[in-house]
């Protein structure tokens, strides 16, 4: 017997509520596998079970507030009988343990559409749900066109497109504000306690990326365009892979001590469209190929701004990094994400002049920064985890 | 396929990749980074759009020929048309 929990999704989750279950009693489930969708305030998030076994019973209705913790549902074991009513003498496994996760497998998604729902409801995709938010669309008018009249994304924006095209309607709908202010609240508790409890020290070092951009554009000549690699994916690989020499700077410090990660699961800052911030995890980028990265990038970058991020996602980053070059930004200092220690900041890439075998050149310069706990780390690490990773992108071709 | 097919298979593309934003106003002569806020990733992602539409590959060289809705038009035009060399933007 097996206890589905409402997960930790963020440093200061109390609770959430959860607004659709993806499985029902007598459905199997593997470790892995989504099985919920929660609302937090940082969006909607589709939830992966930590076990494996049997739908036993959903113990919470859609709709209900639950604070982290509270046993959502029971599995039991494949193969076992069905329980009765009342619940057994003891548990038999131990809770899920948070935060510090081994990372979880690869997620097998559920179907895209399934039957109609419990109690006679529709099914709508959390996409599709959250673009209805946005858009200031009515599910109810809605007319879903999947299996047993499941809602999707295509519904919502012909339904979008026709209240739009109707002569002197409402004006159009800004993005639902419940949504924003209630993450604005979240990123102000986050950052503010941040500030309060860990003593940030920040160093900077400008980084020469001649050698990097040359061998991105030969390797991206003979790449079609969906195989293309973008600059940041090299600076992801590069942060990971110092991590092996500066571990101090991958982890979480909690009840007094540094807690190393186990893999490198990079928390990528990634900015919503008008406003909001997320830094879901890459998990263990130092594993992966650039072409591997560069796909899951994508992805989640995708799904971060349409609102369907997987809670392995939310709760395992073990270090974050900002990349705010693209808005001409030449350096960033973050806030460090609790109760993770370290935050990598990457600026723009600007022409500058350097010296070059004792001439005057000019290259592409990137300024890094490192914004680290100093209870975990200390200046002379830090400066050799910046160093590590300046010393890692000279050698692009051995990322 | 004419110009202003062209135009709006190349809005189409922005759309997707800036979904707030108001098509009917985009200037056609000021680049597009000007005018929405998009970054390298959303560019890359409307370009394979558009290369999967119009069934054209478009080399990395090329995208500062594609800065702005006119240059769009002009680029993929050309490109359609298989005309060899590809004029400079203005």
């Amino acid at each position: 017997m097996a206890e589905f929990r409402m997960p930790s999704l963020g440093a200061d989750m109390e609770a959430a509520t959860l607004v659709e279950w993806l499985v029902k009693p007598g459905d199997e489930v593997k470790r892995g596998d989504i099985v919920a969708v929660v609302e937090t305030d940082k969006g909607a998030i589709e939830v992966e079970t930590f076990e494996g076994g049997v739908v036993e019973a959903l113990l919470v209705p859609e709709g209900t507030k639950a604070p982290v913790d509270a046993v959502l549902a029971t599995f039991r074991d494949t193969g076992a009988p069905a329980a009765g009513a009342a619940s057994r003498a003891g548990r038999q496994q131990a809770p899920p343990e948070k935060p510090v996760a081994v990372p979880s497998r690869p997620v097998r998604r559920p179907a895209p559409a399934g039957p109609v729902g419990e109690r006679g409801r529709v099914r709508v995709s959390p996409i599709a749900r959250k673009l209805a938010e946005e858009l200031g669309v009515d599910l109810t008018q809605v007319k879903g066109t999947g299996p047993g009249g499941a809602i999707s994304r295509a519904d919502i924006e012909k339904t979008a497109q026709a209240v739009r095209k109707a002569p002197a309607a409402a004006p159009a709908v800004p993005p639902a504000p419940d949504r924003s202010a209630a993450m604005r609240q979240a990123i102000a508790t986050a950052m503010a306690r941040s500030k309060r409890e860990i003593p940030h020290y920040y160093l900077e070092t400008p980084i020469d990326l001649k050698r990097a951009l040359a061998w991105l554009e030969e390797t991206n000549l003979s790449r079609p365009v969906t195989e293309r690699l973008l600059y940041a994916v090299l600076l992801l690989k590069a942060v990971a892979l110092a991590v092996r020499e500066v571990p101090e700077m991958n982890g979480f410090w909690i009840d007094g001590a540094f807690q190393p990660g186990a893999a490198v699961h990079i928390g990528v800052a990634i900015s919503l469209r008008q406003g909001g911030l997320v830094a879901p995890a890459i998990h263990d980028v130092a594993a992966k190929s650039l072409e591997a990265l560069m796909q899951e990038l994508r992805d989640l970058v995708a799904r971060a701004r349409s609102g369907r991020l997987r809670s392995s996602e939310v709760s395992d980053p073990t270090i974050t990094v900002t990349n705010l070059g693209e808005q001409g930004v030449q350096t960033a200092f973050g806030i460090i994400y609790p109760p993770q220690v370290a935050l990598v900041g990457f600026g723009k890439i600007s022409e500058r002049p350097w010296a070059v075998d004792g001439l005057l050149g000019v290259r592409p310069i990137l300024t890094a920064t490192l914004a680290a706990d100093h209870r975990a780390s200390d200046g002379h690490r830090g400066g050799l985890f910046l160093a590590a990773i300046d010393r890692l992108l000279q050698e692009p071709e051995k990322l | 396929m004419t110009d202003r097919e062209i135009r709006d298979v190349v809005l189409g593309a922005l759309g997707r990749i800036a979904p707030e934003a108001d098509l009917d106003a985009i200037e056609p002569d000021v680049s597009f980074r000007d005018q929405l806020d998009i970054d390298s990733m959303d560019f890359l992602n409307f370009v394979a759009d558009v290369c999967e539409q119009l069934k054209v590959e478009i080399p990395e060289a090329d995208y500062r020929k594609l800065l702005s809705l006119s240059d769009c038009v002009a680029y993929l035009g050309a490109k359609l048309r298989n005309v060899r060399s590809i004029p400079e933007p203005r």
